[in-house]
């Protein structure tokens, strides 16, 4: 079972996502459990020699003239946010 | 009226039986009357609708209008639409008014059709019954005990109940083709690529792809014509030009080879459904095509595959759900890791946190060759299984579900068991062909579905199919019992 409380805090942090400690903590941690077990299958397939498919078309990214096209909407797209000032979203202070 | 399919109304709309405001206006008190039933509904956008609906009879009126003028349509709550809230089922975008149309919005705005409102689905496309919504599940109109599916369940549910007669549905594992065949319409997820993907909240990136549902083949195709084609803000999008889906429907299928794939027609197959499916066999035999059997012979790990992929790729795209630029915010942050993590904790439900956790972790170090790169390893041999079986035959058929719609909270306590709804239809997603899915009868009164699964960028002859199917059956023009009740 690789995950324990340890592994879910760890896993959690990298992905910034608060997991409430009980009773939710629980419930992920079997749901979790459940799913690698699912997932572990993949290990029986003989991929040697195969290449890993990221895109199911063969694509390049597509390259365009180096102008200007989009509008500037910073008003309306700052209207989106909970706390702005002067032009700029606010955070909580980062640097003590 | 709402007994009409999509193709329908456009006539009666072009022959002057009815005009745009008469018929937006019985749908939306439809809506209105019906919608707490089944809460396919997440938002109505009446007025503008009204004004969409006089717009269209002016263009009529001015000799200007096109197949889909003046037909009201819904979009799933996965597209952006300027100026209309736009929540992706979730309490995260529940205060998010998108600030832009997709391009789906505007080549169906373009096209004239009426936008009624933004229906109903699994939180961030991630489900299979339509109940992780925020805004509650949707309920079947077949059988109001049923889930109609998911994630697409609003956009088939409005559809089936006669709200409107086309929707718009996304499909990452099967969101399209499986809630359609739970609903009993026809719905179809194009080859990836083929339908920008601008504007639509992404799950999977790899995955993700837009497309219609309606009654039928008919109003499917009239519907992908317009949805259909390249757009240069999208990098996924591809430049072949939009054959004309419409008129590929008549052609004849006399000779057309279609593979049987035995490992759909295995264990955990309902008998059933499985009898239904053979029923269609015989109908489309009748109209000409040859069946032979084939092997997909690493189907089997398709569904391992697709959670290890797209859960990888969502904790890639929600990481933008951050509470900072726009989204829910949690009250009172500590600090800005405090921010994070609790505007994302209260923010998202249980399934998007175990997706973005599962993902997290199959990219995590010591753990992204095991997982992520091998599943991209399986995911090419699943692919390779497809090419091989396209070059026996042209079209491959098989059930879209292992079994009819269960009943609401059958599978929500055991996440394993939700994700093997997906068992027949999550491969072609893997492999990025077009797959559709189209009524082929019932089992326990509820709808049952047949799907076709076609080569890339083969959606004409995958319409063609089911168009020639829905020529010989009824099953698309059943009306739930709903009706009845109403």
């Amino acid at each position: 079972m690789p995950f324990n409380r340890e592994a879910i805090e760890h896993i959690a942090h990298l992905a910034r996502l608060g997991v409430e400690s009980n009773p939710e903590a629980a419930s992920i941690q079997e749901d979790l459990n459940r799913i690698v077990a699912m997932v572990d299958q993949i290990s029986s397939a003989n991929t040697d020699g195969i290449d890993p498919m990221a895109h199911p078309l063969k694509v390049a990214q597509r390259l365009r003239p180096d102008v200007v096209t989009e509008p500037n909407q910073r008003d309306t797209l700052l209207a989106l946010a909970t706390k702005t000032e002067a032009g700029l979203f606010l955070v909580p202070q980062v640097i003590e | 009226m709402y007994t009409k399919t999509l193709s329908e109304l456009s006539e009666g709309l072009k022959k002057g039986e009815f005009s745009s405001e008469e018929l937006t206006t019985a749908s939306l008190t439809r809506i209105q009357q019906l919608d707490t039933t089944l809460n396919s509904f997440i938002t109505i956008t009446k007025e503008s609708a009204i004004t969409e609906a006089r717009l269209a009879d002016e263009k009529r009126r001015k000799g200007d209008a096109g197949p889909l003028t003046g037909i009201p349509i819904a979009h799933k709550d996965i597209f952006c639409t300027e100026g209309i809230k736009t929540s992706c089922g979730s309490k995260m975008l529940d205060n998010f008014i998108s600030p832009y149309d997709a391009t789906v919005v505007t080549k169906l705005k373009e096209a004239g059709t009426v936008l009624l409102g933004k229906t109903n689905m699994d939180e961030f496309a991630m489900g299979s019954s339509n109940e992780t919504s925020f805004y509650g599940p949707v309920y079947n109109p077949w059988d109001i005990k049923a889930v109609p599916g998911g994630s697409s369940g609003g956009s088939t549910a409005a559809v089936a109940a006669g709200f409107v007669s086309g929707a718009t549905g996304t499909d990452t594992g099967g969101s399209i083709r499986q809630p359609a065949a739970l609903c009993g319409v026809t719905g179809i997820k194009p080859t990836y690529g083929r339908v920008s993907r601008y504007g639509m909240i992404a799950f999977a990136s790899s995955l993700d792809q837009a497309g219609p549902i309606a009654k039928t083949a008919e109003d499917c195709a009239l519907l992908l014509q317009t949805m259909a084609g390249l757009d240069v803000k999208d990098s996924t999008s591809i430049d072949k030009p939009v054959p004309n889906y419409s008129e590929m429907l008549t052609q004849s299928i006399k000779g057309l080879k279609i593979g049987l794939p035995k490992e759909f027609f295995g264990e955990g197959l309902n008998p059933n459904v499985h009898a239904t499916v053979q029923e269609a066999i015989k109908v489309l035999e009748k109209r000409g095509a040859i069946f032979k059997d084939i092997h997909l012979p690493n189907s089997g790990l398709a569904i391992p595959t697709y959670y290890v992929i797209a859960p990888a790729e969502c904790s890639s795209n929600l990481s933008r759900f951050d509470g900072v630029r726009f989204g829910y915010q949690c009250k009172n942050p500590k600090n800005l890791e405090d921010l994070y993590k609790r505007s994302r904790g209260e923010g998202f439900g249980a399934e998007v946190k175990r997706r973005i956790l599962i993902g997290t972790y199959v990219l995590s170090a010591g753990y992204y060759d095991a997982y992520y790169l091998q599943a991209q390893k399986v995911r090419k041999l699943i692919t390779q299984d497809f090419k091989q079986a396209f070059q026996e035959v042209d079209v491959i058929l098989g059930p879209t579900t292992p079994t009819p719609a269960f009943n609401l909270g059958e599978k929500t306590t055991d996440p394993v068991s939700m994700y093997l709804c997906d068992i027949y239809t999550i491969s072609v997603n893997l492999a990025g062909l077009p797959g559709l899915s189209m009524p082929a009868g019932f089992v326990d009164n509820r709808p049952v579905g047949v799907q076709l699964i076609g080569n890339y960028f083969d959606e004409g002859r995958l319409l063609n199919v089911a168009h020639q199917f829905q020529q010989e059956t009824d099953w698309h023009k059943k009306l739930p019992p709903f009706e009845i009740q109403s």
